[in-house]
């Protein structure tokens, strides 16, 4: 893998995109890097270059897009910190939630499903919002755990209560494909 | 008397010469050529000045093809042979095509995609496709005076893989080399984006004779990032004719159709709806071969009232779009309107409506696609001046993924993943003791395979005897520039690597290409020696200038030792292009490419720090 020289050399993708590595970030800054060095190796680049070059570009590229997607994403951006620190997520095995984050997911779930029934857009815009309040809320959480570094299993506990929310987010708007359509 | 110049052997004789590039927007209705120009897009027309070419191809009964005008004259005489529309035949069966009872074709359903039996033989979608693109090479060559470089073709955005690769193979076909597969709302905002000096965020919605895509784009400081795209790759202006076809039917009491009558209602149809954009009723006149007279007249109240439904469709994707974007209509500047079916007034006003502004039109609907593809195709052949320093980001359409048990998918990347792009997935075993592991890719958003479009299916054998559970396959998915999937699968866990690349299926196997350019009357003529010298003397040239510049600007990049040995072989590359054996040719490019990979990677390590430099400054001074 011709990536591993540069790979090896960078500590994460914080430092690719020239950031330090914490959860609270300035979504702009990173957005500027990234285009930055896409300007630099994006294939289109070296449309005309010979193979090995085209192929490290692809290859580059595609690395580029995956840290770009990691970070720029909350809760992939919480995960992915937390395995530098040696915590893991586990989003799949570890489903142990708080009692009270489980009865507002159950409440928020029904509300949903009443909604759709009615077929109110207006309720799932309301729901929706909510929905947003409650993600940046956690989302300082987060970063107060992560970035002060006191509390790595509690910010594990987190971000697996912001990927609750993400999948919720979806279902909202699956909830909108189904008013939508019919 | 100056002295008159001669180059060195195996040199390009004018250093920035201006390589020909195109940009082909191959429509549903017509396909265009496009070029750069001093600096300015333009379309070549043909001969006659018509920048247009009809998609119409006919296979006629005595050995000739006709393409364009010529075909769509004959198209209600000889509707069997006559093929419109072929863009909807593209990487599709016979169940995916919508009307199939009013084609007037015989159609051949193969595996994959349906093929049709003309009287020149049973052709293939991606040979009729071919037919259109030939055409336009020649009329660009001709106009351009020398061979191309290559071509930038477009693919309405919502193109599944199987719809990619037969674009893909039609153009090979055509004798063309491909720079880029270039999605049209993408294409679009390139023309409007640089004619305009656009700033900010833009929809794109390109409602063509047989596609319909919306692309939400991000334009910044010469960067153009597609955000999200939707679609419906069966919804075009062709179905608001087909609404006015079946109106038409019903109100003059028809009986079922000779094709040739189908044809030619269809045909009136088509200048039907064409009048209404500019009138408030058109006239529907025609004689049939049973001698019935066709007398009616179309409003424009009847005729929004029976494709309001048609209308409404495009809202959906445009939701989902927006959607996916994170974006509410507030959020959008500007709407770029593109494809010939957004000239009816009612898709005009049903996009102002929804997006509460009044829709862009102030480029060529039929034309923007095929002038952006030209500036793509500009920069792609390396002819970049200054200030055309802008950069493309793009996106796949539609999530890919792999079947598990009980038939459901596994989403290994998702829509709208910007590209190029990789993701690997670990799968095991089922069973104790199983050997071999069977794949299926699929791609679509459902949760179950059987509602998803199989892309390809392949097998891993040899895996060891294990436990089930115990093994472990990682499966890479790497989709590349073009939106193109290669899929590899390796059984880790016992060291045994065993990998298997898989394209998908729906295009033609190469072996069938090999086959229908062996059996293409224009290949067999010509001399096989001949056109292997070519590509590789092109293939050549292009990577002795590219080693050539990048020697120029990153030398320190490499070591005394390292620089002679590239040179060397350089230099043995250059004596091998002034000759004309073409496998030394090859040879010598092949031993160039392998010794610069090292310093290619090096070179990319360098534009990574040099983008990271110039950031940190950055950083400072704000």
């Amino acid at each position: 893998m011709r990536l591993r020289r540069i790979v090896q050399r960078l500590k994460n993708h914080f430092e690719l995109f020239g950031l330090q590595p914490a959860y609270a970030l300035e979504l702009e800054q990173l957005e500027r890097a990234y285009r930055e060095i896409q300007t630099r190796i994006h294939p289109d680049r070296f449309a005309r270059a010979g193979d090995a070059e085209r192929r490290a570009s692809m290859q580059w590229t595609t690395h580029v897009n995956e840290a770009y997607r990691i970070l720029k994403s909350p809760v992939q951006r919480g995960k992915y910190l937390l395995s530098l620190q040696g915590v893991d997520v586990a989003f799949e095995s570890n489903t142990a939630m708080a009692a009270d984050f489980l009865v507002q997911q159950m409440q928020w779930r029904e509300q949903l499903e009443e909604a759709l029934e009615r077929r109110d857009a207006a309720e799932l815009e309301r729901l929706r919002a909510r929905l947003q309040g409650e993600r940046r809320a956690l989302e300082g959480r987060i970063a107060e755990r992560i970035d002060g570094k006191a509390d790595a299993a509690g910010a594990a506990d987190l971000v697996r209560r912001l990927m609750f929310l993400e999948k919720f987010d979806a279902d909202i708007d699956a909830g909108f494909e189904t008013i939508e359509s019919s | 008397m100056a002295l008159l110049q001669i180059a060195e052997p195996g040199q390009s004789s004018a250093p920035h010469e201006h390589r020909l590039a195109v940009g082909i927007d191959l429509g549903t209705t017509n396909s265009l050529v496009a070029t750069v120009r001093n600096g300015v897009a333009t379309v070549l027309p043909d001969e006659q000045g018509r920048p247009l070419l009809p998609s119409i191809v006919r296979y006629g009964p005595d050995g000739r093809i006709e393409v364009g005008y010529a075909a769509q004259a004959q198209q209600s005489n000889d509707p069997r042979n006559t093929i419109i529309s072929v863009k909807r035949f593209m990487g599709r069966s016979v169940k995916d095509v919508a009307h199939v009872e009013n084609a007037p074709y015989d159609f051949v359903d193969a595996p994959g995609m349906l093929q049709l039996r003309t009287a020149q033989g049973v052709k293939s979608p991606v040979e009729v496709s071919s037919e259109i693109l030939k055409v336009l090479r020649r009329r660009a060559e001709l106009a351009l005076g020398g061979d191309l470089v290559g071509a930038v073709v477009t693919v309405p955005a919502y193109f599944d893989e199987g719809q990619r690769q037969a674009t893909k193979d039609a153009a090979r076909l055509a004798g063309l080399n491909i720079l880029r597969l270039l999605n049209e709302p993408t294409a679009a905002a390139i023309a409007y984006g640089l004619d305009n000096a656009a700033e900010g965020i833009y929809a794109v919605f390109d409602l063509g004779g047989g596609t319909f895509d919306i692309s939400i784009l991000k334009l910044s400081r010469g960067v153009f990032e597609v955000v999200a795209t939707n679609g419906d790759s069966l919804l075009g202006g062709d179905d608001f004719d087909h609404r006015v076809f079946c109106w038409a039917l019903g109100e003059a009491k028809l009986p079922p159709l000779q094709p040739r009558d189908v044809r030619l209602l269809y045909a009136k149809a088509r200048e039907a709806k064409e009048t209404l954009t500019y009138h408030g009723e058109a006239p529907i006149t025609a004689r049939l071969s049973g001698g019935e007279f066709v007398d009616l007249k179309l409003t424009t109240e009847a005729f929004c009232s029976m494709t309001q439904t048609l209308v409404n469709k495009t809202i959906g994707p445009t939701r989902r779009a927006l959607r996916d974007a994170g974006l509410t209509v507030e959020g959008i500047k500007g709407v770029v309107m593109v494809g010939g079916a957004t000239r009816m007034p009612q898709v005009q006003r049903a996009v102002g409506e929804f997006f509460r502004c009044d829709p862009l039109n102030n480029l060529d609907p039929d034309k923007v696609v095929a002038l952006g593809a030209a500036m793509q195709a500009n920069v792609l052949a390396g002819n970049r001046a200054q200030g055309e320093d802008w950069l493309l980001l793009d996106v796949i359409p539609l999530s890919l993924g792999m079947e598990t048990m009980g038939g459901l998918v596994e989403r290994i990347i998702p829509r709208n993943s910007t590209i190029p792009a990789a993701r690997a997935q670990e799968f095991t075993t089922f069973k104790d003791g199983q050997g071999a592991m069977s794949f299926h890719v699929v791609q679509g958003e459902r949760e179950l395979v059987c509602d998803c479009r199989s892309l390809a299916r392949f097998e891993l054998r040899g895996i060891p005897p294990m436990a089930a559970g115990a093994a472990r396959v990682r499966v890479t998915f790497q989709v590349d520039a073009d939106g193109l999937l290669a899929v590899t699968a390796r059984e880790k866990s016992t060291g045994v690597e065993t990998s298997v690349t898989v394209k998908p299926s729906y295009g033609l196997s190469d072996a069938e290409i090999e086959r229908m350019l062996r059996d293409s009357v224009e290949h067999a003529r010509e001399d096989m020696h001949a056109r292997a010298l070519q590509e590789n003397r092109v293939e050549g040239e292009r990577l002795a200038d590219a080693v050539r510049a990048a020697l120029a600007s990153d030398a320190e990049l490499l070591s005394a030792e390292e620089r002679s040995g590239i040179g060397r072989l350089l230099e043995e590359l250059r004596a091998t292009l002034a000759g004309s054996d073409h496998r030394a040719i090859k040879r010598a490019s092949e031993a160039l490419n392998r010794a610069t990979e090292d310093f290619a990677a090096r070179r990319m390590d360098a534009g990574v720090r040099r983008a990271l430099a110039g950031q940190k400054i950055a950083n400072l001074g704000g």
